[in-house]
């Protein structure tokens, strides 16, 4: 295990230092410039411009701009925003927490969905019920999250009025109701397209675990069928999950940034977008690595759980 | 004694199991319209019946059948099943579910699969009892560590919290039976039980399944493909082909007298040991076409520096010679080191130490790029004929790629194909079929054609025979020593069982954790072995020694 840990810890870092190359380069591969948006700024002269690059130290090689970039954050130092001075580190603080509130509803409700409908699928493996998960799967898989996102807030806020079209709380009104109230409908519209995936990855672990030769042992002790399936067959299906699970989070990240953009969701995903629109290099950069970080410590965590869960392997 | 003890068994029921008129139907668009075709048996109370029958000839599908373990394609069409006394065919679920583990229970074939990985041993053995509401925690406690210490599992305290993996294959049926008797079933039924476990480890499941059903006057079906086994423990045998009993009565009746064709032939296709001498193939030199000194295969696996590190020695000093035309059989239990042996042979593995001598070179520290020409010389054939054909390519094109891949022409090779199809016993008309059109043994067949086209000096066949069906292999054990005798070929045959390696080797060695503790020709090992080891695995060959002995067989355990 702390081999394991070890050389994941390495990986890690290596990881981390190629996603960083390669978002800078490609972020300041983008035609104009951090300074492109002045450009048609009638009251802004050659001379202005040049006066802010050298401000912000725009005008130095690419590569001096990395290694100073980056040796800061080694420091931990993350860089002011281009837009108002603040640190990056303190505005993506600030909108983490309701991405990954966001993130985490959206995942137990993908979870929990996507685990029933996989188990009752492939126990009743071509019933209606089957039939109908699985166009349902397709349907939610080929249509696009914002999609969902619109056609939920014309239903639901506009039409039904049940919902709120936007926003994580009414201000004034701060209670937890509230905040519940604001965050059904974008972690719905986000779970959707993961509910579908988990759920068809769940029935096929399923039918997997149900054909293994200790399902028929079990059977043959005289154990009831729900018994069978909630302690034989779930517990192994679900093994292989725990890996997905971890491999999902950026695409999760990705439907975020998409959910969090039609509902005006205060999150990571909107200030990523306005920052890139503001060309913010470097709150663009400091939620890349966040992101980053994120997803590997997302999917290392999936590893050592299953390594926690399997025997075969905590023991080993 | 065993055999005519029908009458002695007291009680109230003499029938344990009766199965009267079963027929089990098969979804359409199957080879056959049944599974089991109007079959009817008894299960005598305190006796071991055996059901023996070849691949597809429905054993298992009535085991299943009686423990209501069908898959919901396959349903009981009509007859009766009657357990104890109860009719179950059209039972509910519910009460089916209520005998299953309580009066009948079950053991499997492989007990590598058969226990759920998850749980420990004793909650597995535990769950049996509490899903009929048997005692309290703390008393099912004390029961699962008497049944541990029941079936000769050491340690039981200590077993009680392993995870199966932990176990070895033996062990893990040892736990198996544990489970089967956790309610003193009054019949057990056994699914070919020692079939996947190695042949010393088969001798004691054998014998603990044996002791049980004497002590506790248990009835057993015990369902096999092996006529040693069924001479070893059968009280009664049930001779199954393709869906119907072809045969049934006492298993001295069925072993000394069969009376239907079909059981002649099994018995007949039952590799015996032969403990005389091959005879020696007329006008072969005996300059020896490959040379193995102190040849030596090492594992490693984690790491040091971590103090991980575990060291397996899988081949240890092993020095052989080979000369052409003649068959050395390399015999051994699972993790003996055989297949490693093979694999260092045809340089699928490289060697640690050691010189292999392949007429004359030494290939041991040859890289794969100055070994290629060489490659066409040893071929292999394969355990698994069904994993071993790529499903994709024609049987065409998986004879005459690789020989087209080292330079001979299209036509050529298409030619070479159509004669060596022809040698191995099929029609040339194969050569544009797809290998799912053949069963097993053709397609065995086909694997050796395509080790023939490149007219190899040494063919290797590792456990080349061990997947199929016995009168098959009798069948492929003749192909393989008829080309031999044609092409002059030598021959390294791996294999797990001794009975095979007497029938077609002129010089066996056995192997034990990776070294070679006894080489010798077949009259040395099977009649007069020198190791401890090898007369171990002799004594544990099913069936007894080396002449077919059925009736005595039974009646001097």
């Amino acid at each position: 295990m702390a081999a394991f840990l070890l050389k994941r810890f390495m990986q890690s870092i290596v990881l981390l230092v190629i996603v960083s190359v390669i978002g800078y380069v490609v972020l300041n591969l983008i035609p104009g410039g951090p300074l492109a948006q002045y450009a048609l700024d009638p009251g802004m002269t050659e001379e202005d411009r040049n006066r802010i690059a050298t401000q912000l130290g725009l005008n130095r090689p690419l590569w001096v701009q990395y290694f100073d970039w980056a040796s800061r954050l080694l420091q931990g130092d993350w860089g002011t925003s281009f837009r108002d001075s603040n640190p990056v580190l303190s505005v993506v603080a600030r909108h983490v927490p309701a991405t990954l509130l966001l993130m985490g509803t959206a995942t137990i409700i993908a979870v929990a969905v996507g685990t029933v409908i996989g188990i009752w699928g492939a126990t009743h493996r071509y019933s209606i019920f089957d039939y109908l998960a699985t166009v349902g799967a397709m349907v939610a898989l080929s249509i696009p999250t914002f999609w969902f996102g619109l056609v939920g807030i014309y239903v639901f806020a506009l039409r039904l009025g049940w919902l709120p079209a936007g926003n994580m709380y009414t201000i004034g009104d701060g209670s937890v109701l509230n905040y519940l109230h604001h965050l059904i409908m974008p972690s719905v519209v986000l779970a959707l397209v993961h509910i579908a995936i988990w759920s068809r990855f769940m029935r096929t672990a399923t039918l997997d675990a149900m054909s293994q030769e200790f399902v028929k042992t079990a059977r043959a002790k005289g154990l009831s069928e729900r018994r069978v399936i909630l302690k034989h067959v779930v517990g192994n299906a679900l093994l292989p999950m725990i890996t997905l699970a971890g491999v999902q989070l950026p695409s999760l990240l990705t439907g975020a940034l998409v959910t969090e953009t039609v509902f005006t969701w205060p999150g990571m995903g909107r200030l990523f977008l306005d920052s890139l629109s503001n060309s913010d290099y470097p709150v663009v950069m400091g939620l890349l690595m966040f992101s980053a970080i994120l997803t590997i410590v997302g999917s290392l965590v999936a590893d050592i759980v299953v390594a926690l869960v399997d025997p075969r392997i905590r023991l080993a | 004694m065993a055999v005519a003890s029908t009458g002695t068994v007291g009680g109230p029921r003499q029938t344990a199991l009766s199965v009267r008129g079963l027929t089990i139907s098969l979804p359409k668009g199957m080879e056959r319209a049944h599974a089991v075709e109007d079959i009817s048996f008894d299960l005598m109370r305190g006796q071991i019946l055996c059901v023996i029958g070849e691949s597809g000839s429905g054993k298992s599908v009535t085991a299943n059948a009686i423990m209501g373990l069908l898959p919901k394609a396959i349903r009981v069409s009509s007859g009766a099943i009657e357990l104890d006394g109860t009719k179950i065919v059209g039972l509910p679920a519910d009460k089916l579910r209520d005998l299953c583990g309580r009066v009948v229970s079950m053991i499997f074939q492989d007990p590598l699969s058969a226990l759920n990985p998850l749980m420990t041993v004793g909650a597995q053995i535990d769950e049996a009892m509490a899903a009929h509401d048997f005692g309290t925690p703390v008393s099912r406690r004390e029961r699962v560590l008497e049944l541990l210490t029941e079936v000769g599992l050491p340690d039981p305290k200590l077993m009680y919290h392993q995870y199966p993996f932990r176990l070895s294959g033996g062990q893990r049926q040892r736990v198996m039976i544990a489970i089967a008797l956790a309610l003193e079933p009054m019949i057990l039924i056994a699914d070919e039980p020692t079939t996947a476990l190695d042949v010393t480890t088969q001798a004691q499941i054998l014998k603990l399944i044996r002791d049980i059903q004497r002590r506790k006057g248990m009835s057993v079906m015990f369902i096999t493909h092996d006529f040693g086994v069924v001479a070893q423990i059968a009280d009664s045998v049930v001779v199954m082909e393709k869906g119907r009993v072809v045969e049934q009565g006492s298993a001295a009746k069925v072993l000394k007298s069969p009376d239907h064709p079909y059981t002649r032939r099994l018995i007949a296709a039952v590799p015996h040991l032969r403990s005389e001498d091959r005879r020696r193939l007329p006008g072969t030199d005996s300059t020896p076409l490959l040379k193995v000194d102190s040849l030596t295969k090492t594992y490693r696996i984690g790491s040091a520096l971590l103090r991980s590190l575990r060291v397996v020695p899988a081949v240890q000093d092993v020095s052989l010679q080979l000369a052409p035309g003649r068959t050395l059989g390399v015999v051994g239990e699972s993790g003996s080191g055989k297949s490693t042996l093979g694999r260092l042979l045809i340089k699928l593995l490289e060697a640690d130490g050691g010189r292999i001598l392949f007429d004359g070179t030494d290939v041991a520290p040859l890289d794969e790029r100055r070994f290629r020409s060489l490659r066409p010389k040893i071929q292999m054939i394969f355990q698994d004929p069904f994993a071993s054909l790529n499903p994709r390519m024609t049987v065409g094109s998986i004879l005459t790629v690789g020989p087209i891949a080292h330079g001979m022409s299209q036509t050529l090779a298409r030619d070479e194909a159509y004669a060596f199809l022809t040698l191995v016993g099929l029609d040339p008309g194969a050569f544009e079929r797809y290998p799912h059109e053949f069963s097993g043994g053709q397609r065995q067949r086909i694997g050796i054609a395509r080790a023939l086209m490149f007219k190899p000096k040494l063919l290797i066949a590792d456990e080349a025979v061990s997947a199929l069906d016995v009168s098959i292999q009798a069948q492929i054990l003749e192909l393989l020593d008829r080309i031999q005798r044609e092409t002059g070929v030598a021959m390294i045959f791996i294999t797990h069982d001794l009975r095979v390696a007497s029938q077609i080797c002129d010089e066996i060695a056995v192997m034990q954790k990776g070294r070679i503790v006894e080489q010798g020709p077949p009259s040395q090992i099977f009649s007069n072995p020198r190791a401890a080891y090898t007369r171990e695995l002799v004594a544990a060959i099913p069936g007894g020694q080396s002449e077919p002995r059925p009736a005595t067989a039974v009646e001097s355990r």
